[in-house]
């Protein structure tokens, strides 16, 4: 059984909350995605399968609507505002980030959806949030991230060079991934005995959502008033902090992360140096001997003033730079972790999902497309519960694929 | 007010903010959370416990900020489970909890005597879920990460640049936030599970996993059209991805390192921009297939043209037309002038037994009926060890003091 099979979710479409809508349709909901007659614009974005637009073909809308049913409504038409209350008091969740007065306006809201269903769970994600009239300001993914904070952290040394924004919707995912936390956390409340009648509306906002998720930019400020400054490729820091990326030999980067710390890291990254002949090459060989030998942890606040514990710290840098130049991306990645260094491969996002590693665990899922008789790859589970697992149910649905459907259930 | 999770309690093990951060949303509404640390290495297992920032005047291990931070409400306790009797205490505890939860590489609760099938042998319809950067199952199983590992690895990194350069990445840990966002997800979605059907279940989640779904739309461009990310040049990632919009890009504005968003998503909001514009350029780009083709070009003007401005003058002239457009807010300009943030109460002043009154993040959402609480700040090193064992496990004050003495506590 899946974990969420049997709860029922009426999601209105906006590009904005179909991530949300998407995560409990994978974890077995029965998610009705309602549609303007045009179909939502999200339809229209690319990528596109073969790299032709048109109907049906943008991955896009396939990966954000997996295991969703589309019904079309026009909820301006009174007869459709009825079939909406009809769905709306057979369901446990309403999804919608519509503009803040627009559900009030039809009567649509809350106060009016509550009598029809007092189980009820209304997400509504905005912006600010409902209570805020910035919330009906246009925002793309780009401009709700520079609001709410991440894009100050991310960047380059070089601060003529503008901030970065993270590709790929991540301001969009986050207000997202507090939606559907949000929405388990009622469903647990609703389900506990004697609560079933217990629905509520919940508010979220999406710049709020950045402003929580931008590690100590803002904690930093909130108990010292510290302001972080972006740096090339690892955390943005008060003050500047030792480079973490570094370009291998076959021209792609590593991220070095902590460097080594403990006696038994520099006897592997010796070991490892003297396997590539490179020992010769590194002057400070001597200190990772040293490293390696020594009695006992490191007293790290030594760090800077003991000139032996600093020099064998640095020597560890300097090993780390100088396997890095000699091997490739991916075989110092390998060594390194084999030596038990945290660090990683900066992988595109296509050589993460070629990655043996996640095709083992089986994150490489078919899906089966009837309407162009093929079957796709798509990515796969973000979590594994063998007892109530993720499943893609179903391709995304065409425009009002299953508006009969649906009615046809009510009546 | 009611509270959403009261009457769940959860066996916590987590730490750093991945770990952490999950059982800080289930503390926020009501669950018990009872946080579990190693007196002998005094809880540094968690490196931000006793980590910066601190409080202006305060330092050492019960001043960590972000450890304080990330463990708003929860209970803590200390087991020392190189000893049997902590061991009995442990499992006294696990039998009367809903969850028992972890971010440690694969393998260590398993090696403590505590790994599922014991669990479930103590309590049989447990749930278990543990986060680590690869997960418990597959050739990277052993292999460790920290957020910017787990970002560098999923292809996070990769995709958040400017071309022409090297990858900018994320400043901060991403995937630590959000892999705890997953973990949450894991541990109710397994509770759900089990309201439902009695069931209990290990969840194995990897964060690593977990990041790469991030990318979505990408991977099926590669996976069905063999598109690769990867090319000549970096990602722009500060253009548009999907709807074909521009100008869409960060621009720089009058002082020192102060930058303006914007996006021009149509015809209509580029007629509205370029009005204000009012410069002779604004004509060579009025189709949008010359501001798309020639992107580089019109962002040399967009900027020359921002430089102008002040960033929240430009910000307010641009919302009014109205066009997407926002400042690139610092942390001071988010927290303490932008009203929004305070008028949804996102900084609570929580009450900490040593750093005293301090502010955090709280939660960005708010519910009608049962809304999240914060009051109290991280609990310091075995802080709740006496409240826990005697009014949970009946141990009376007098065997807790007897254990602590014999380094069980």
């Amino acid at each position: 059984m899946s974990a969420l099979q049997g709860i029922r979710v009426v999601e209105l479409a906006n590009e904005r909350i179909a991530f949300a809508g998407k995560l409990m349709a994978d974890m077995g909901a029965e998610v009705i995605l309602i549609e303007p007659p045009g179909g939502d614009n999200s339809r229209n974005y690319p990528p596109f399968l073969d790299n032709q637009p048109g109907a049906n073909r943008s991955l896009y809308f396939w990966h954000y609507n997996t295991s969703k049913r589309s019904v079309v409504l026009d909820l301006n038409l009174e007869q459709d505002q009825d079939t909406f209350k009809q769905l709306i008091s057979t369901a446990d969740v309403l999804l919608e980030s519509e503009p803040t007065q627009r559900l009030a306006g039809l009567g649509l809201d809350y106060a009016d959806l509550k009598p029809l269903q007092p189980g009820l769970i209304h997400v509504a994600m905005t912006p600010y949030g409902r209570d805020e009239p910035k919330s009906d300001l246009p925002f793309t993914d780009l401009t709700l991230m520079a609001a709410g904070g991440p894009p100050w952290s991310c960047g380059y040394d070089d601060h003529s060079l503008p901030p970065v924004r993270g590709w790929g919707n991540q301001g969009y995912h986050t207000g997202c991934h507090y939606v559907f936390l949000s929405v388990l956390t009622a469903l647990l409340h609703r389900g506990m005995q004697g609560n079933g009648d217990k629905g509520q509306f919940i508010d979220v906002s999406m710049t709020a959502a950045l402003n929580v998720t931008t590690e100590a930019a803002s904690y930093g400020w909130l108990v010292n008033n510290s302001t972080v400054q972006r740096q090339t490729g690892r955390h943005a820091a008060p003050k500047p902090t030792g480079e973490t990326q570094m370009q291998c030999a076959d021209g792609r980067y590593v991220n070095t992360g902590v460097p080594p710390r403990f006696p038994h890291e520099f006897a592997k990254l010796l070991g490892w140096l003297r396997e590539l002949q490179l020992e010769e090459q590194l002057p400070e060989a001597v200190f990772l001997e040293m490293g390696a030998q020594w009695q006992g942890p490191f007293d790290l606040s030594l760090l800077g003033s003991d000139d032996t514990i600093t020099a064998i710290f640095s020597a560890g840098r300097e090993a780390l730079k100088l396997i890095a130049r000699s091997v490739s991306a991916r075989d110092f990645f390998i060594g390194c972790q084999n030596a038990g260094l945290a660090v990683g491969a900066i992988n595109s996002p296509e050589e993460a999902f070629e990655d043996p590693h996640f095709i083992a665990r089986g994150f490489q899922v078919p899906v089966h497309h009837d309407d162009f008789d093929a079957t796709y790859t798509y990515p796969g589970a973000p979590y594994k519960l063998p007892a109530s697992p993720w499943q893609i149910s179903r391709r995304a649905p065409h425009l009002g694929e299953h508006t009969d459907e649906v009615l046809a259930e009510l009546a | 007010m009611q509270q959403a999770l009261a009457g769940i309690r959860i066996c916590d093990f987590t730490g750093q903010l991945a770990g952490a951060g999950a059982t800080k949303w289930l503390a926020a509404f009501g669950a018990e959370v009872i946080r579990i640390e190693d007196p002998v290495r005094e809880g540094r297992w968690d490196i931000l416990r006793g980590g910066e920032p601190f409080k202006p005047g305060q330092r050492g291990l019960e001043y960590g900020g972000g450890f304080n931070n990330h463990n708003t409400d929860k209970l803590g306790i200390t087991l020392n489970l190189r000893t049997d009797k902590a061991k009995q205490i442990l499992t006294e505890l696990i039998k009367i909890s809903d969850a028992v939860t972890e971010n440690f590489a694969a393998g260590v609760l398993d090696k403590w005597g505590f790994g599922y099938e014991q669990l479930k042998a103590i309590k049989p319809d447990i749930v278990y879920v543990s986060n680590c950067g690869f997960g418990h199952v597959g050739p990277y199983h052993q292999y460790k990460t920290w957020g910017p590992i787990v970002q560098a690895v999923s292809g996070l990194t990769f995709s958040s640049s400017l071309p022409d350069q090297e990858p900018a990445g994320w400043g901060y840990s991403y995937m630590d936030h959000t892999g705890g966002y997953y973990m949450a997800m894991a541990i109710m979605l397994a509770l759900l599970h089990r309201q439902r059907s009695g069931e209990g279940q290990w969840v194995d989640l990897a964060c690593t996993e977990a990041a790469v779904t991030l990318n979505g739309p990408a991977l099926l461009d590669w996976s069905v059209n063999q598109n690769p990310m990867r090319g000549e040049t970096a990602p722009h990632s500060n253009r548009s991805q999907y709807a074909p919009m521009a100008p869409h890009g960060i621009y720089p504005c009058a002082g020192e390192d102060e930058w303006i968003a914007i996006s021009c998503r149509d015809q209509q909001d580029w007629q509205h921009l370029a009005a204000i514009i009012a410069a002779d350029w604004t004509a060579t780009f009025d189709a949008q297939q010359h501001r798309l083709a020639r992107q580089d070009k019109l962002d040399t003007y967009m900027s020359r043209w921002t430089l102008e401005h002040n960033k929240f003058e430009l910000q307010e002239r641009l919302q009014a037309l109205p066009i997407p457009a926002a400042a690139v807010q610092k942390p001071a300009e988010r927290i303490e002038q932008d009203p929004t943030t305070g008028n949804f109460g996102l900084w609570p002043t929580i009450q900490h037994s040593a750093m005293g009154e301090v502010q955090v993040d709280g939660m960005p959402v708010h519910f009608s009926e049962t809304d999240w609480q914060m009051h109290h700040g991280a609990p310091c090193l075995g802080e709740h060890n006496e409240h826990v064992l005697t009014t949970l496990l009946g141990l009376s004050a007098q065997e807790v003091q007897a254990l602590a003495e014999e380094g069980v506590l």
